[in-house]
């Protein structure tokens, strides 16, 4: 089947994914506004030289841990885990999820009340490795966050950042990512999106003007 | 839904079952949070909280004092006994002067049913109701219904059945309302004299035989004797009502049944319950004190998210 994509190219995919494609604005040019920053292709081979770069630091990662930011970190993170253990035969990574709403510094700032999520991390940080995985970084406000939450589980002997997407020229604080997948030059109207298979039917990276 | 559709929590009354959905959800996360090495996280460093028991309280008071403490916030308290209220301030007066030092939020205990109400009227502040006479206790109600969710797994469609001095009871009339938002059945048993008139009013079913109630219900409520409210004998004697309303282990191992029993505190040892119901396995008594802190943050976040900046 074919389909036109939002560059205007066409592109033959199964008649599963064409049912996603009519549910996709961009199919129409309905948000002709999208841009895509990164295909599925694209962030297979980025997950896999980040996969590849944390084993070059963390070799057998005995005595590091993985640390999905949610809500969105997560994805990533699972992916990576995923790639180390099936492509890489890492064994034993640990890997958790940090939620950090009740540690951001904007409650009662918004209209709306912060929404928690679950936080997952059944192993102790101390003294462990720590590299907190997060898809987009933009102020820097998360990751600081996620430094003050971490340490209710501890005190780690190292913390890293690894992040699919930097946004260049929007930092708030001097925070910058130890391993990044793209860095991308995105001016403050737009909004940097990534999709993830399991839950947005694709791997792929959008920018969208709001 | 992310947000509570009150500003204040003066009763139970006055929620959705929405909100006490949302409350049960952020309480999971804070219960997640009261169960790390470092129990505290800084979301309500910018607010104030005053602490006002006109009414003696040993565990709702140290319970809101730790829930308020582990959301970082500032508290301040105030107990009645060593207070102003002995020479003769009025209640609107004690609270504004308080309220004059920068204080964001109330939590009031007060003997006087509709107190929190009547603040509420007055004063520019969110005000938590920790008891008001033999009115209301919302969060003893919402800590009871989280922890029957918690032991079996959803409060809707469960039977339960508070037993005691239902009269006198703030915890009773706030559960039977908590309960009945969620879908459970609610039963009330205790002595005649104990029981109010109306109660058949608020939808509940009546019942004297404990015996009954118990093969009836899936969790059992006993609720404390209490004399400090009684002007008048309501029962011949304590004896008597243990005999007649007491559940001891015998009559909980001869029920059809396995019930989940809960107990609000402070428990009178071999009255309402004897001491090898209260730490037997059924019994969900010490759950319900840790479940308090994490509903109480939860109550707390999601009403100071409410107070505008």
């Amino acid at each position: 089947m074919v389909v036109y994509d939002a560059k205007g190219l066409y592109i033959y995919v199964s008649t599963s994914k064409f049912l996603h494609y009519l549910c996709s604005p961009n199919t129409f040019g309905y948000y002709m506004s999208q841009k895509v920053l990164l295909n599925a292709k694209e962030v297979n081979i980025i997950l896999h030289r980040l996969a590849c770069q944390l084993i070059e630091k963390h070799t057998n990662f005995s005595n590091t841990v993985l640390i999905g930011l949610q809500p969105r970190g997560i994805y990533l993170a699972d992916r990576l885990t995923k790639i180390l253990k099936e492509d890489y035969k890492v064994k034993n990574i640990e890997l958790g999820y940090l939620d950090i709403t009740f540690f951001r510094d904007d409650f009662r700032r918004g209209e709306k009340t912060l929404e928690a999520n679950t936080t997952d991390i059944d192993f102790l940080v101390e003294g462990k490795n720590i590299v907190l995985v997060d898809d987009v970084l933009y102020t820097g406000r998360s990751i600081r966050a996620a430094l003050t939450a971490i340490q209710s589980f501890g005190r780690p002997n190292e913390i890293e950042l690894l992040t699919l997407i930097d946004r260049r020229f929007s930092r708030h604080l001097p925070i910058q990512p130890d391993y990044r997948g793209r860095q991308v030059d995105v001016i403050n109207e737009e909004k940097v999106k990534v999709n993830w298979e399991e839950n947005d039917h694709e791997d792929s990276v959008y920018l969208i003007e709001k | 839904m992310s947000e509570l559709s009150v500003n204040h929590l003066l009763g139970i009354k006055y929620l959705k079952e929405q909100d006490i959905q949302l409350i049960f959800e952020t309480a999971d996360h804070f219960k997640e949070v009261i169960n790390r090495p470092i129990k505290k996280v800084p979301s309500l460093r910018d607010i104030t909280i005053a602490n006002l028991f006109f009414e003696n309280s040993t565990r709702t008071k140290l319970s809101f004092e730790l829930a308020e403490k582990r959301l970082s916030a500032d508290v301040i308290n105030f107990s009645s006994g060593q207070s102003s209220v002995k020479k003769g301030e009025t209640l609107i007066d004690t609270v504004n002067n308080i309220l004059s030092m920068k204080v964001d939020m109330v939590v009031m205990r007060h003997p006087n049913p509709g107190a929190g109400v009547f603040l509420s009227k007055h004063i520019d502040a969110s005000i938590v109701n920790a008891g008001d006479g033999a009115h209301e206790h919302p969060t003893q109600a919402l800590l009871d219904s989280y922890s029957i969710r918690e032991k079996l797994g959803d409060v809707s469609g469960k039977k339960v059945v508070i037993v005691g001095d239902i009269l006198h009871s703030r915890v009773a009339l706030s559960n039977i309302y908590a309960l009945q938002l969620q879908g459970a059945q609610v039963m009330v048993c205790g002595p005649k004299t104990l029981l109010p008139k109306y109660i058949n009013d608020l939808g509940v079913k009546v019942e004297t035989n404990i015996r009954k109630a118990l093969n009836w219900c899936d969790v059992a409520n006993m609720l404390r004797v209490q004399n400090e409210r009684m002007d008048i004998s309501y029962f011949p004697s304590t004896r008597e009502y243990t005999q007649q309303f007491g559940v001891n282990k015998e009559l909980l191992d001869s029920l059809d049944r396995d019930i989940t029993i809960m107990h609000p505190g402070p428990i009178n040892r071999g009255v309402e319950i004897t001491s090898d119901v209260a730490d037997s396995k059924q019994s969900i008594i010490l759950d319900q004190v840790q479940n308090g802190v994490a509903i109480r943050m939860a109550v707390i976040y999601l009403l100071a998210s409410k107070i505008k900046q």
